[in-house]
């Protein structure tokens, strides 16, 4: 027979060994090898068909992601326009006005800046980088910048008197502590801290504290409407899937009809609806139920954004309970009921802890794509319903800060991973269902 | 047989009828007693209404009209849980998300039993399906014959009296089903519980019965022992529906008491006995089961009718030979006959002559 002649001595039927002990095939190469040969090409063909989507996603979402993280750290502008200055304030102490030598390093700077064509000056990016960290300072630099070339000895003097900054200890320190290449001082001001004149970091002032408490309403806003869009889509999921396959495929169009009409439309709806001479507020006054000074505000603050929200969000909670559901059979509440089980014990036993995959997919789902949410908040949330995106997306579009964009982008990027590695400690993401 | 028919039986069907759309009866009239003890099984093809009974009995629907008694009191108005029926469910409904002895230790919860008295239960009903080692694993990590026993036991382990099963076996393969047969019917006559089982399988009805109740459109075709059943149907549909039967149609030309002759229609005679038919001029199907059809003539009695018959086809199955025969027109003939030595082989296409004991041939009714 082929096969015997093709053993070794051992005479296995059927299996040879080489020298090592390992199985060879009939021509006599490892198994091993042999098998990674002919799934070779197997592999190919796979990594064929992902390389357009993983080209597109390294290009247009890991690259950009990578980048803008990189900007939260970033820090070239005052390395670039002040390297003579930032030199000769490495013997300053740190208290007082600098000396002569300083403004004198400072003079050469800018006059090299000034020499410099217009598109590759130092001097403008210098101003909005010092006006981060103390406002005025931008003026202060353009108004210097125009009379530099008229100064003379002592610079010191010279540069106190055409701004007041320049005598001012503070604007030192922060050209000192900022003159390196990186710098944390976006992640400081995320989190509502900021230097004090010794170069500890320390809580700002109360009135000036904005983002940690922004970053807490944006969690307690994404949970509240997590929780909401699961109130309404569990009953709803759990009617659908105790229907006929052709029911439910109609009333599923009903579920996902948000997803088919254009999210700003929606958006303006909610505000015809909820606004105070809004359709609720003039029916409920209308019928008696409150006084036309007693109507509620239901937009242009949290509620607002809690309605809007849930509404546009509740398909993707739906959606993964649904399919959870449908793969449940009846006979289990069947079996439970006839193992003596009340009904609501069946269900609470039974089915409930089987939805569980379900309801961690689309909590996971809906708290993920809220936490990040934008127009809708922007719309609707008025002062009180803006989330961290719409202060983000300020400083993107309005104030121009980005490398504090990029850094409470960060810190949002990486909120949202660690509770997603949290979720997969107590759940297992293996047990995500999204359909 | 039987307490049945009398209606004082431990589950008593009360002119029990059920509708789902208010214009059809999927169950018309159902009338049956089952015996405290008694091994009960519903069978009938898909769509015949076994299954709805089934689920009437255990609570998940309601009867329509008509009366469903457990152990002497209506039942209709109760609850599913509060029936204390234990039943086995087609695909057994093991709770994936509770293992084994969680399964067991369910229904002994919900009743408020005590922990250690629970264990206690549960260890007893996993020992009586030899499943003892298997109460910390998952259902999934079962094989089917496995998770069988288990749903088997977590219908047995609050000790009802009456247990339902709906088709339990029948995503098991042959051999293993077979086993289960043996060992469900052993369980239920070593604990005399009250079973009502349902099943389309007419094999796995015939060896594990007391008694069998025969569906079709809705109601009881035959309710009556395997044996029974399967030697003395009552109409064309069980005759058909049971084992195997050779059919041909004819008109009655004489009774004479327990004979009948009939004329098929390729204009033979024959003595049948009749059985639902009842004057002379009726058209009936007479039916024969395979292995009562003789060619052997020294097997036969001497006034006893023979009948033409070309071999169409012959198949040698090992135990028995199977001969299929063109006989009065019908090509779906088949003489069952067992290998013994001096049997013979026909050849294809050779013509014998075949003949029956009159009792074996029963003059049915002839369906349209």
């Amino acid at each position: 027979m082929a096969i015997q002649s093709a053993t070794s001595e051992e005479g296995a039927i059927g299996t040879a060994t080489d020298s090592r002990g390992r199985l060879v095939t009939s021509d006599g190469t490892p198994l091993r090898r042999a098998l990674e040969r002919a799934n070779r090409r197997r592999k190919l063909t796979a990594l064929a068909l992902v390389a357009p989507l993983l080209a597109f996603i390294l290009i247009f979402f890991a690259f950009p992601i990578a980048q803008m993280m990189w900007r939260s750290v970033d820090n070239p502008q005052i390395v670039n326009a002040l390297p003579r200055t930032l030199v000769a304030l490495e013997d300053w102490d740190g208290q007082g006005v600098p000396d002569e030598p300083v403004f004198a390093a400072l003079h050469a700077d800018m006059m090299e800046d000034l020499d410099r064509p217009r598109r590759e000056q130092a001097i403008g990016p210098l101003g909005i980088r010092l006006n981060y960290e103390l406002s005025a300072a931008r003026s202060a630099i353009s108004r210097t910048a125009r009379s530099v070339p008229n100064f003379e000895e002592p610079y010191r003097d010279a540069f106190t008197d055409a701004h007041r900054l320049w005598g001012q200890p503070e604007l030192w320190q922060i050209i000192k502590r900022e003159g390196r290449p990186l710098t944390l001082s976006y992640y400081v001001a995320a989190l509502d801290r900021e230097y004090d004149a010794d170069g500890n970091i320390v809580k700002r002032p109360e009135n000036r504290q904005i983002y940690v408490s922004l970053f807490g309403r944006t969690l307690a806003l994404s949970v509240a409407i997590t929780f909401m869009t699961f109130i309404l889509g569990f009953p709803i999921a759990y009617y659908l899937s105790t229907l006929p396959m052709r029911y439910a495929n109609l009333l599923m169009i009903a579920v996902l009809l948000p997803f088919w009409t254009s999210l700003l439309v929606r958006t303006s709806a909610w505000i015809v609806l909820l606004q105070q001479q809004g359709v609720i507020n003039n029916a409920l006054v209308g019928m008696g139920f409150i006084g036309d000074d007693g109507r509620f505000s239901l937009i242009y603050n949290q509620t607002g954004t809690i309605i809007a929200m849930t509404h546009i969000l509740l398909p993707f909670m739906v959606l993964p309970l649904y399919s959870v559901m449908r793969t449940i059979p009846p006979s289990y509440m069947r079996a439970a009921k006839s193992l003596g089980a009340r009904p609501w014990t069946a269900f609470r036993r039974v089915y409930f802890p089987q939805t569980l995959p379900g309801i961690g997919a689309g909590g996971v789902l809906v708290f993920i794509i809220s936490i990040g949410y934008y127009i809708t908040p922007a719309l609707v949330g008025g002062q009180s319903g803006r989330m961290i995106s719409n202060e983000i997306a300020r400083h993107i579009q309005q104030s121009l800060n980005w490398g504090l964009a990029a850094a409470l982008g960060t810190m949002l990027l990486v909120g949202v991973l660690v509770l997603y590695w949290l979720y997969n400690r107590l759940v297992g993401a293996d047990s995500l269902k999204l359909g | 047989m039987v307490a049945a028919q009398q209606g004082d039986g431990f589950v008593v069907y009360d002119g029990v009828q059920k509708s789902y759309d208010g214009e059809t009866l999927v169950v018309k009239d159902l009338n049956l007693s089952v015996a405290k003890g008694e091994f009960l099984t519903m069978l009938g093809p898909s769509g015949s209404g076994k299954t709805t009974c089934l689920m009437m009995l255990a609570g998940f629907e309601t009867a329509t009209s008509g009366e469903i008694l457990l152990d002497g009191k209506p039942i209709n108005s109760v609850p599913p849980h509060k029936r204390g029926i234990g039943m086995v469910f087609q695909n057994y409904a093991l709770f994936p998300h509770m293992t084994v002895g969680e399964n067991l230790s369910f229904p002994l919860e919900v009743r408020g039993m005590g922990k250690s008295e629970r264990e206690k239960s549960v260890m007893r009903a996993l020992d009586m399906v030899q499943m003892g080692a298997f109460a910390n694993r998952r259902p999934a990590q079962l094989s089917g014959g496995q998770q069988q026993r288990i749903a088997l036991a977590r219908a047995l382990v609050f000790q009802p009296e009456l247990v339902l099963m709906d088709e339990p076996l029948g995503a098991l393969d042959k051999q293993l089903r077979e086993h289960m047969q043996f060992e469900i019917t052993r369980l239920a006559h070593d604990l005399g519980i009250t079973t009502v089982y349902v099943t389309h399988d007419q094999t796995e009805a015939l060896t594990m019965s007391d008694n069998v109740a025969v569906f079709e459109d809705g109601r009881i075709q035959q309710l009556a022992p395997p044996d029974v059943l399967y030697e003395e149907p009552r109409n064309s549909f069980v005759a058909q529906f049971i084992g195997e039967n050779n059919t041909i149609d004819g008109v009655v030309k004489e009774i004479k008491g327990e004979t009948c002759v009939v004329q098929l229609d390729g204009g033979v005679l024959i003595d049948a006995k009749p059985v639902n038919v009842s004057k002379v001029g009726e058209r009936t199907r007479v039916s024969i089961r395979p292995e009562r059809v003789e060619a052997n003539k020294d097997r036969l009695a001497e006034d006893a009718h023979t009948i033409k018959a070309e071999v169409l086809e012959f198949i040698y199955m090992g135990d028995v030979f199977r001969t299929r025969l063109r006989v009065a027109g019908n090509e779906n003939f088949v003489m069952k006959t067992r290998n013994a030595p001096d049997q013979v082989r026909h050849k294809p296409g050779s013509m014998i002559e075949i003949g029956w004991m009159p009792q074996d041939c029963r003059a049915l009714d002839c369906p349209e």
